[in-house]
């Protein structure tokens, strides 16, 4: 089973195809077609993984695909736990999407494209994490970006939207240039892409330290770039302006996932680094985690709280593995647990969209009785994602909280718990305006159809149980499934940890409670003065951007594109011109000259020959007779002297 | 027996008359009698050799030229007929239509 692993990522291509081309002429638009080549990944990946839960060992195939100097590129799957995980969470979390996108999408004006592009996201995003070389991990790379830009985009008729997939297509693109120069270092250092290889070597010291030092940062750019993280962090904000379900597949499985997986996936070459590397990693990943849950304390709209909460969680797995071996499996916990939840999440707020049609928590309001299942699957989301036990959030939180501990990270300890206190406190926060108090919206909300609430239903029920594959009191068997070449680190459960973050949460829900449980029309939050300016200005990072970096480029590249296309351009195309006219001279004068010559000539010179003979045509009819009998007489003599 | 040179003499004689009326002459049945004389003049040649050579040939092909000679004759004095309804002359100076 393991060896037809490419399948999985290859179905969703077959299906993009397929619905782009015949989607609109299928019965139900093709929208079936994606949900089946998930649904068959789906179980496919459950295969793979049941191959890693027994104990099998990693698995790579490749086939050559080009040569260049003395680099050899191939196309192939490397799986091992990590990979196998990262299936099972793509199908899983895209194929709820997808049905949950049947209804959610009904009779948009392109639902067939949709679809279409949602099986190609997944599509990359499962050849991403198959691939087993840094070539065809950066074709995926770029296409999951790609496809992000149009399903952001998918709105684009509105100017907000389009700008927001703009601004995530380039603010990522800056975070790839990094990447690539990087990809292209630790080739040339390496002198192979293959990821396995590169790690041996990275292990093993074949490759200087400064060289991994700066490859794993460079590598880290792209990942910032792709998980959102500061400062690059602006456009996962933004991304909202896509579909919901869009959103719940780039904030749990896909798009910045990617990020993180890429650093789980080189991890070797980060830990084998000069400590610099991780050093950065943690300082970037303990600035968002803080930065960002502070920003969704502030926000109205429910997609914005939840989509600085995953630039929060992100940092948060960032940081679990930039805690070094210690670090890497329960980093990598979070990043699974997190794709549940977070999908969910948003699954929920867009049902909540769907049903009040507004996305400001101010207009929403008692909605605890008017959608009861959105309300019970949102509320074990939102416990999930603080971290009540003994629910997902709780014990991959709590893993990287307990590791940082364990391996001395004081400061990343405090952050993280630090973290936990707010994202309790601003879900408590999004939790009450929504659901609790009395309906502030116009709109008639209505529970929505059982297509959308069936994903909510399965994803709360994995939300609730996934945690305790790597609860240690039952085994921790994520661990078995994800760990470092090494070897397999369990830590026993630590309860005074625990009992620390319990605390945070405890602490951030009833600073919520109490400030949240009544609706007030004043937000109580503004009573932080010129703080809450500052944030509800998201720090004036975005403001900064547009003044500093975005117009000026702007105003000078165009203007040097003006000059390129006024001097270069133009110049070609005139030269060009000018060159046809010259050309067409010559033909002309040749034209004239030659050809027109050759006839002329000719007709003049039968004209004259004409002119001249005709002096014989003298119509004298006995002066004809003469040369008749001359000639007769010539013709004699001739006859009888040749004779 | 008169001797074919003579006949051959006479024969010439009256061919270069025929060449003589046809060019030098202007009326057009003058022209035309000319030609006559010339025709007659090689009809003479052809009987004369025929009767040399004791070949019967010649005495035949001087038939079809007095018959060829009738029709030419007809035609040419109709064509002159012709000529002079339409133009009051038949002096073939001016009879100039084909020149350029």
């Amino acid at each position: 089973m393991i060896r037809y692993a490419w399948v999985i990522a290859l179905l969703p291509f077959v299906s993009f195809l397929l619905t782009m081309f015949f989607g609109k002429r299928l019965p139900g638009k093709g929208a079936w077609l994606g949900v089946l080549a998930v649904g068959a990944g789906l179980v496919m990946s459950l295969t793979v993984l049941g191959h890693f839960a027994s104990g099998g060992s990693p698995y790579e195939a490749s086939i050559h695909w080009f040569t260049i100097g003395p680099f050899d590129f191939e196309v192939g799957e490397y799986l091992d736990g990590l990979a196998a995980v990262m299936l099972v969470v793509v199908t899983l979390v895209s194929l709820c999407v997808q049905v949950y996108s049947m209804g959610y999408m009904h009779g948009d004006r392109r639902y067939v494209w949709f679809f279409a592009v949602l099986s190609l996201f997944t599509g990359a995003m499962l050849n991403l994490v198959i691939a087993n070389n840094l070539f065809q991990l950066l074709v995926s790379w770029e296409l999951v970006g790609i496809c992000s830009y149009l399903l952001i985009g998918h709105w684009w008729e509105e100017k907000e939207n389009s700008d927001a997939a703009i601004k995530a297509f380039i603010t990522t693109k800056i975070g790839d240039v990094p990447f690539l120069i990087g990809i292209f270092g630790l080739t040339i250092a390496a002198g192979t892409a293959n990821i396995q290889g590169i790690s041996e070597q990275a292990a093993s010291g074949a490759i200087p330290t400064v060289a991994l030092t700066a490859g794993a940062l460079l590598l880290f750019g792209g990942a910032i770039g792709k998980s959102a993280q500061f400062p690059l962090h602006v456009w996962l904000p933004d991304a909202m302006a896509g579909p919901t379900p869009v959103s719940a597949l780039i904030h749990a499985a896909t798009m910045v996932a990617a990020g993180v997986y890429l650093v789980g996936r080189m991890f070797l070459v980060f830990e084998n680094a000069a400590p610099a590397a991780l050093n950065f990693v943690a300082t970037i990943a303990c600035v968002t985690m803080i930065g960002a849950a502070l920003l969704a304390m502030v926000q109205d709209d429910i997609k914005r709280v939840l989509a600085y909460s995953t630039i929060s969680q992100l940092a948060y797995m960032l940081a679990g593995l930039s805690l070094g071996p210690a670090g890497y499996t329960p980093g990598l916990f979070h990043l699974f647990t997190h794709a549940f939840f977070k999908a969910l999440l948003f699954l929920g707020a867009g049902s909540v969209i769907h049903a009040v049609k507004t996305n400001n928590m101010s207009q929403m309001g008692g909605l605890r009785k008017k959608m009861p299942v959105t309300f019970g699957t949102f509320i074990i989301g939102s416990a999930a994602l603080m971290g009540i036990p003994p629910l997902a959030g709780f014990w991959s939180k709590d893993e990287i909280i307990t590791a940082a501990w364990r391996s001395g990270h004081h400061v990343l300890w405090a952050c993280a718990i630090i973290t936990a206190f707010l994202t309790a406190f601003y879900m408590t926060r999004a939790l009450l305006l929504t659901f609790y108090g009395e309906y502030r919206g116009e709109a008639h909300a209505h529970e929505s159809p059982r297509v959308m609430t069936g994903p909510l239903i399965v994803l709360a029920g994995l939300s609730a149980v996934v945690g305790f594959l790597g609860a240690p009191q039952l085994g921790a068997v994520f661990g078995e499934w994800v760990h470092l070449p090494e070897g397999v680190e369990s830590e026993p459960f630590n309860y005074g940890m625990a009992l620390m973050s319990m605390l945070g949460v405890g602490l951030g829900i009833a600073v919520g409670y109490r400030l949240y449980a009544i609706w007030r029309e004043r937000e109580p939050l503004l009573a932080l003065g010129p703080t809450y300016k500052i944030l509800s200005s998201k720090y004036y990072i975005d403001d900064f951007y547009m003044k500093y970096l975005v117009k000026p480029i702007q105003r000078r590249l165009s203007a040097a594109v003006d000059v390129f296309n006024r001097r270069v351009l133009d110049g070609i195309v005139h030269s060009f011109a000018y060159g046809a006219l010259g050309f067409a001279w010559l033909v002309e004068a040749f034209d004239r000259r030659a050809v027109d010559g050759a006839v002329n000539g000719l007709a003049q010179a039968a004209g004259t020959t004409g002119g001249m003979l005709k002096y014989l045509q003298s119509g004298n009819i006995q002066r004809y007779a003469v040369s008749l009998f001359v000639g007769v007489a010539i013709l004699a003599v001739l006859i009888l002297k040749v004779r | 027996m008169i001797s074919l040179k003579l006949v051959l003499l006479f024969s010439a004689g009256l061919f270069a008359t025929g060449i003589y009326g046809v060019l030098a002459r202007r009326h057009a049945v003058l022209v035309l009698m000319s030609i006559e004389l010339m025709l007659n003049a090689v009809n003479l040649n052809l009987v004369a050799f025929a009767q040399t050579f004791k070949n019967v040939t010649g005495q035949v092909f001087a038939l079809f030229v007095i018959t060829v000679a009738a029709a030419e004759v007809g035609i040419g004095l109709a064509i002159i007929i012709l000529i002079f309804r339409n133009r009051e002359t038949i002096n073939i100076d001016e009879v100039d239509e084909m020149r350029w």
